[in-house]
């Protein structure tokens, strides 16, 4: 056998940051291989290294496709060499038709007139290679997501594809049409197509792929084929994780209290596709002074649970019930939950957490103005002493609280959204990659904050990508895959590899 | 790599000089034209009438700088004008109400078509620029069809004083003849002018009292001086033609009391919120539909003053009343300095913005230049101070 694609020691740094170190891959012709590794492991850095998303000279190594050395500066010259990367966020146009997609930008014309027959024509013909039984005419709009995924397929084909790159491709997919998209993508081999494969389903790529590489850190760990005795879920969970736990966190001594909040056979439906079931029967709780992590992949549904849970800002047909302190509560909106005593920091802070032209005192004070509020008039003498206390509690570096918070750094953005929600009263907090595109400093000083909020006897939940970071601040932690809890382990008997196990756990 | 250092003095400065470059460039305006028509601008007279011509862009921008910062437009507000302008001139005349009743019915009306208005962009969800578009529409039509094509004359002259009259002269004059000066308006003007100071000088000891940054002593001291010679010098030449304008006093508590429910109320705050950052605001438990709801009221309420001072001050109701006002209203929010995506601005700003077109418009008047020149050049110094703008942001941003 001949490989198609061969990179060789690809190097790619982010401002100072080592996104990939020295990655090498090797891919078979006419075979399925699957990438697989944690959030942050490179998967996505690596493939756009291949496309031509980061343009050649912008990284450090060679990569030869198709027997000649690729030097794509464009995705358009890494398309025209025969590479495809399908999005796990579908690029289709809603309104055009099936056929107007699959030839968007490369359209069947004659000096610049369409000619429909034959695009009609070619695209029924796609469309039976990729087993897909809609007219071509029929609008994007009209098809699920499953159908839409295909029609990507068709449009590759169309391109006249030799590898074929799909990113999480059955990650928004029920299990019938994740089903046919891996039978599809097993039956393209025949046709001369190569397929990669970036998955966190353990279980497809047993069931699909040839060839797995695990990627961790930015650096390839092993390529192993399927077919070898030892090739198992374990042997990949083994390396995804196996990584030493460094001594970054500060240290803690518990004490927990009674049971604050619990959440009972939570479920909710996504927003627009309101037959696709998010979050499955979800129920957990919390103490007093403890700190709960939730450990799952991309897409397993973790900031769907947290947004649901306050006030409703995520998902819909959401049933279950919330218990405070044993008592139930109603959380419809986001200000009941704030009433209630449940602030939640958001994991995209510049998205949805900051007002990034608002000065500090404003972002901190925006969740609990109505404090310093006498008849709708804030007091801005004790507003602004507010801020200046957060400022030296939190050691928010700026030059001063007008600052609008667009100027600051992440970590001092982070401590911002955390002043916020720790003015607002909170008994319940909820830490949504809390330390996210922060350095190792700040990081260090957002841990003691965490660890201070529990000792005052807040109960805190903390969402997090990072294994390491769950074991060393977390009392117990839940695993949360494809929107169910798949498992739940105390401090003591948490381990990446056990952990991983239960986040990569699919229905049977 | 994210240090904090670069940050320290650059973020104020943009600011800052987007707050006084309009400040400047409205007195370089004031002064261009104050030597090229050989010192006929600020003649009592032509101040008067500045504040006269002018009092509608100004209450209007009010509202409409509200609207902006919170994300959204208003293009309805000439046809309320409009129509409200009709409503009271038929109460007056035709429902025999007295004035006083007509301007209340006139602020009611303009109250219900801001609920109008913000029911349909905050619960149904319909963005205001097809809301209000369909409003410019609707009131429009509804204004014809109320005045029948005619108009409406012979308002009470109570009722016409709020846009072309004057507050009486209550402590008698000084001089005699063309050198006769109202007393009343340069004693409200000194009166002003020390509240001023007074206020300035009181924030400034309970931010000493409580151990916040406080600004340089100079700086305070320049702008409250800049402000106090404004004042004094403006009510001056007011005195010497026929007073304080009723309108002025309006347009006047109008300016004190929206920009202290911006800057100070937590409604107010709430806009500021919803305007940078939507979603953050509703995820930190702002009720994004009753303020946009609220805003929209402001709005109308606002339209329908606007709606009473245009039809005072004409006299009657015609149905053409208050064409492209909200056009208007519009250039004078960006041109003080209102983000187009919503986030910025002040009510100062709005109302600089506006008297920076009355200038121009009152300028260029007074040298003859021909109405299709001024309005081109109106339209050029719009797309300039949001060029400046624009520009300026640009470059705080590289640094």
């Amino acid at each position: 056998m001949t490989s198609i694609l061969a990179m060789r020691t690809i190097t790619k740094d982010f401002n100072g940051v080592r996104a990939l170190d020295s990655v090498s891959l090797e891919v078979e012709r006419g075979q399925v291989h699957a990438i697989c590794g944690e959030n942050g492991a490179g998967k996505s850095t690596l493939m756009k290294v291949l496309s031509g998303v980061y343009p050649h000279g912008t990284f450090a190594g060679e990569i030869y496709f198709d027997g000649a050395p690729a030097t794509f500066k464009t995705i358009n010259e890494s398309e025209a060499a025969g590479i495809v990367i399908i999005h796990q966020e579908l690029a289709l146009s809603p309104y055009l038709s099936i056929a107007e997609n699959i030839f968007l930008g490369n359209e069947v014309a004659t000096r610049g007139v369409i000619d429909w027959d034959k695009t009609n024509l070619e695209a029924t013909k796609l469309l039976a290679r990729v087993g897909l039984d809609e007219k071509p005419t029929t609008p994007i709009r009209e098809l699920g997501v499953g159908k839409q995924q295909l029609v990507e397929i068709a449009k590759a084909l169309s391109k006249r594809v030799k590898l074929l790159i799909l990113d999480e491709p059955t990650a928004a997919l029920n299990d019938d049409d994740s089903a046919h998209l891996l039978d599809l993508i097993s039956s393209l081999r025949g046709q001369g197509v190569t397929s990669i494969i970036i998955s966190h389903k353990l279980k497809e790529i047993r069931k699909t792929a040839d060839t797995v590489t695990i990627l961790r850190d930015g650096k390839t760990i092993e390529t192993f084929s399927m077919s070898e005795s030892d090739a198992t879920e374990s042997r990949i969970i083994k390396s995804m994780v196996g990584r030493e736990l460094d001594n970054l966190f500060p240290p803690r001594t518990p004490t927990i209290g009674d049971e604050l909040f619990r959440i009972e056979n939570w479920t909710v439906h996504h927003p627009v596709d309101n037959g696709r079931v998010v979050i499955d029967n979800a129920s957990f709780t919390v103490r007093a002074g403890e700190i709960v992590g939730f450990a799952g992949l991309m897409g397993a549904g973790r900031t769907e649970l947290a947004m649901s849970i306050f006030g409703r800002s995520y998902g819909s047909h959401i049933s279950g019930a919330a218990f405070k302190a044993g008592a139930p509560i109603s959380l419809k909106t986001v200000s009941e939950a704030i009433r209630n005593g449940l602030a939640y920091a958001t994991e995209d802070r510049k998205r949805y957490g900051l007002n990034l032209l608002g000065g500090i005192t404003v972002n901190i004070t925006a969740a609990a103005l109505g404090k310093l509020a006498r008849f709708g008039i804030v007091d801005r003498f004790a507003e602004n002493g507010v801020a200046d206390s957060y400022r030296r509690q939190m050691n928010i570096k700026a030059p001063s609280l007008s600052v609008p918070t667009g100027n600051l750094s992440g970590g001092n953005q982070q401590k911002v959204v955390l002043s916020k929600w720790v003015y607002s009263g909170p008994d319940v907090l909820i830490l949504d990659e809390p330390t996210r595109g922060i350095d190792v400093g700040a990081k260090y000083e957002i841990y003691t904050i965490i660890n201070e909020l529990a000792a005052q006897g807040k109960a805190i939940i903390l969402i997090s990508s990072e294994l390491p970071e769950l074991l060393g601040m977390s009392d117990r932690i839940y695993a949360i895959s494809e929107g169910r809890i798949t498992g739940e382990i105390s401090r003591a008997d948490a381990n990446q590899e056990n952990l991983m196990h239960f986040m990569t756990a699919g229905k049977d | 790599m994210t240090t904090v250092r670069p940050t320290l003095k650059l973020p104020t400065i943009p600011i800052n000089l987007r707050q006084y470059g309009i400040l400047a460039a409205f007195a370089v305006i004031v002064v261009l034209f104050q030597v090229l028509t050989d010192g006929r601008l600020l003649l009592p007279g032509n101040i008067n009438n500045l504040i006269q011509q002018n009092a509608y862009v100004l209450i209007l921008a009010v509202g409409m700088v509200i609207v902006i910062i919170a994300g959204h437009i208003d293009l309805s507000v000439g046809s309320i004008v409009a129509m409200v302008g009709a409503i009271a001139a038929i109460a007056m005349t035709q429902w025999g109400l007295p004035w006083w009743a007509a301007v209340i019915v006139a602020l009611v009306v303009g109250a219900a078509v801001g609920a109008w208005q913000g029911f349909w962009v905050a619960f149904v969800g319909i963005p205001a620029f097809i809301v209000t578009l369909a409003g410019m529409l609707l009131f429009r039509g509804l204004t014809l069809v109320l005045l029948t094509g005619g108009t409406i004359n012979a308002l009470p002259d109570e009722f016409n004083a709020i846009g072309g009259g004057w507050i009486p002269p209550l402590m008698g004059t000084i001089g005699e003849g063309r050198d006769a000066r109202d007393i009343f308006t340069v004693v409200m003007g000194i009166a002003v002018a020390l509240g001023l100071i007074a206020t300035q000088v009181r924030a400034r000891r309970k931010q000493r009292r409580l151990d916040l940054v406080i600004e340089p002593a100079l700086s305070m001291g320049i702008k409250t001086g800049i402000a106090v010679f404004v004042i004094v010098a403006l009510t001056w030449q007011l005195s010497a033609y026929r007073g304080t304008p009723i309108i002025l006093v309006i347009v006047a508590l109008l300016i004190l009391a929206f920009s202290f429910v911006l800057e100070r109320t937590v409604f107010g705050r709430q806009v500021y919120a919803m305007g940078g950052n939507l979603f953050a605001a509703q995820m930190s438990g702002v009720r994004t539909a009753r303020v946009n709801f609220l805003i929209f009221v402001t709005m109308g309420v606002l339209a329908g003053l606007a709606g009473v001072v245009t039809t005072a001050r004409a006299g009657g109701a015609v149905a053409s009343a208050g064409q492209s006002f909200e056009l208007d209203a519009i250039a004078a929010v960006f041109i003080g300095g209102a983000a187009v995506t919503g986030g910025v601005g002040t009510v100062i700003g709005a109302v600089i913005g506006g008297l920076i077109m009355g200038v121009l418009n009152m300028g260029l008047s007074i040298l003859s230049v021909d109405a299709a020149w001024q309005q081109t050049i109106k339209g050029l110094v719009l797309l300039l101070a949001v060029a400046f703008d624009v520009l300026s942001k640009r470059r705080g941003r590289r640094t």
